[in-house]
């Protein structure tokens, strides 16, 4: 999961039978633990003729749990990406106490199981929790509705856009945004000039992987879902719906399009690293200079 | 513009970067403050820009008389060239100088005819014409220098601050842009401040002189001045004079 990460090119000195032996190990696991059951998804998927793959989509719930999906996804990604920026920019760009503490707080759903950040939402919003009264008396929903889907996948992709962008403001500096300034730039014509042109592909990388995750999501959705059927199922939720009743061909053929979208999201990330690293080694070393003993910044 | 300087201190997580610094430029003076790494001559240069604030103990910054010490380095524009010039390589040469013209608010904001005129004025005064369209990337060190400078004098500031201009150069090039800066300060009359901790660029090019070490000025005079009567052994030490 780390972001940016960087191959080592140093010479290898090991003996080559190991060496190749590794490597023999590493493509067979991979082999057959990621890639055969991405390739059963879709043997599974067409396994009864590509009639019942298409007729899976002309399902109305199946349908409906899609368009769910895609509006989780459409309310929770651009929220993170806005939060994301923002935790970047506070930690990067400023001193604070609890600064390193706020930091790790930001990682905090990738350490906890998804599980649990369903079920604390479903203690503060839901009907015994703690706001459950208030909210029933002003006829809001939030668990087993849309608002509690989209809280619980806010809380799972919460880290992506800030991960990201952390170690990648933290790199650049901020030379450009203070030369902006003393040009005369005001604090958000110094944002949208300088300093999203400069995070452009890392933030798109972020949104990217912010938003595989949100779509994907079926823990912490799952708990707060309540699973109502052509309410509340997202396609990941639906998906185990056909599968626990025997429809394998409409649940492989639904979970094709979720491993669709999880290969279009790998080939847009090994590009937009390409992009983020040619891009980086220039800039790079330039900047550490600042850092540099032997020039005078304290 | 004059500027004065009056008792700056400066904490940094509990490190003294600056202690009671005083100091004085006259208008059209060129100042070099020299030190060597950590003595906190950024850090006053920083502090004069507005890019930091000094601490809170009463120490005042004026530019011709005014008081700015809390005034953000927006408010104060004064011009800063950064010693890795920190042009904005997503722009071209041309949109990077026309950069503080276009962040202006509509009623004071030149009109494109007005900017690309400037430009144009600008690449010629730094002695790099026609190189609007391409990308600081595409510049040697030199050239980025003086784009920078070129950009820092887009929005006509009263004052000139120069962190380590020469820093990342080699020394050919050093040496001609050297010679470079001390006639363009003498065509425009801009108060200018330079941080340098070469001693030869600060003897040779400046009016003026202030050595910093530890936060505290040890010694500031005309280069003549300061060569003939090096106020403390530490001056003599960095100056290598105690050797003869």
């Amino acid at each position: 999961m780390s972001a940016f990460s960087i191959t080592s090119h140093t010479p290898n000195h090991d003996p080559k039978p190991i060496v190749y032996a590794l490597t023999v190990i590493a493509f067979l696991s991979v082999g057959f633990l990621l890639l055969l059951p991405l390739v059963a998804v879709f043997a599974e998927a067409f396994s009864k003729g590509p009639a019942v793959y298409f007729e899976t989509f002309r399902d109305p719930v199946t349908q409906n749990s899609i368009f769910l999906t895609l509006r989780v996804a459409a309310l929770a990604v651009p929220l993170n990406t806005i939060f994301g920026v923002a935790a970047a920019w506070a930690v990067t760009r400023f001193t604070f106490p609890g600064r390193r503490f706020l930091i790790s707080l930001i990682e905090l759903p990738l350490w906890v199981s998804p599980v649990i950040g369903g079920m604390v939402y479903t203690i503060i919003f839901g009907l015994q929790g703690w706001l459950g009264g208030w909210l029933e008396e002003h006829n809001i929903q939030v668990i087993f509705a849309y608002p509690g889907l989209v809280l619980a996948t806010i809380f799972v992709t919460f880290p992506f856009v800030a991960r990201v962008l952390i170690p990648l403001m933290e790199s650049l500096g901020q030379a450009e945004e203070e030369a902006a300034v003393t040009l005369g730039a005001r604090g958000w014509q110094v944002f949208w000039r300088i300093t999203v042109p400069r995070i452009k592909m890392g933030l798109l990388y972020g949104i990217i992987l912010c938003n595989a995750r949100a779509m994907g999501e079926f823990g912490a959705v799952s708990v707060v879902s309540g699973h109502i059927r052509n309410q509340t199922c997202t396609m990941p939720l639906q998906i185990e719906i056909l599968h626990s009743e025997y429809q394998f061909a409409h649940a492989f053929a639904l979970a094709s399009v979720l491993s669709l979208l999880g290969i279009v999201t790998l080939m847009l990330k090994v590009y937009l690293e390409g992009q983020t690293t040619q891009r980086l080694p220039a800039e790079v070393p330039e900047r550490r200079r600042h850092r540099d003993p032997a020039t005078p910044n304290p | 513009m004059s500027i004065r300087v009056e008792n700056i201190s400066k904490v940094f997580e509990r490190f003294p970067a600056l202690n009671g610094v005083s100091l004085e430029v006259k208008e059209g003076d060129l100042l070099a403050l020299l030190g060597p790494s950590g003595s906190g001559k950024t850090t006053l240069l920083r502090i004069i820009a507005g890019l930091e604030f000094p601490g809170r103990d009463g120490g005042k910054i004026f530019l011709d008389g005014r008081d700015v010490t809390w005034d953000s380095a927006y408010a104060r524009r004064a011009g800063f060239v950064f010693q890795h010039y920190a042009l904005f390589n997503h722009m071209t040469v041309g949109e990077n100088i026309a950069f503080g013209l276009r962040v202006r608010p509509k009623k004071t904001r030149p009109s494109e005819q007005e900017i690309q005129k400037k430009i144009h004025k600008l690449l010629a005064m730094v002695q790099l014409p026609g190189l609007e369209k391409r990308f600081p990337t595409q510049l040697s060190g030199g050239q980025r220098q003086r784009i920078a400078l070129a950009r820092a004098l887009a929005v006509e500031p009263k004052i000139l601050l120069l962190d380590e201009p020469f820093g990342a150069l080699d020394a050919k090039v050093r040496k001609d842009l050297r010679k470079w800066l001390r006639e363009f300060h003498d065509r425009t009359g801009l108060t200018t401040i330079f941080v340098t901790h070469d001693q030869d660029e600060a003897f040779e090019l400046a009016d003026h002189v202030v050595i910093l070490h530890e936060g505290k000025i040890q010694q500031s005079g005309t280069p003549k001045e300061i060569q003939s009567r090096p106020a403390n052994p530490f001056v003599s030490d960095f100056l290598g004079l105690s050797k003869n």
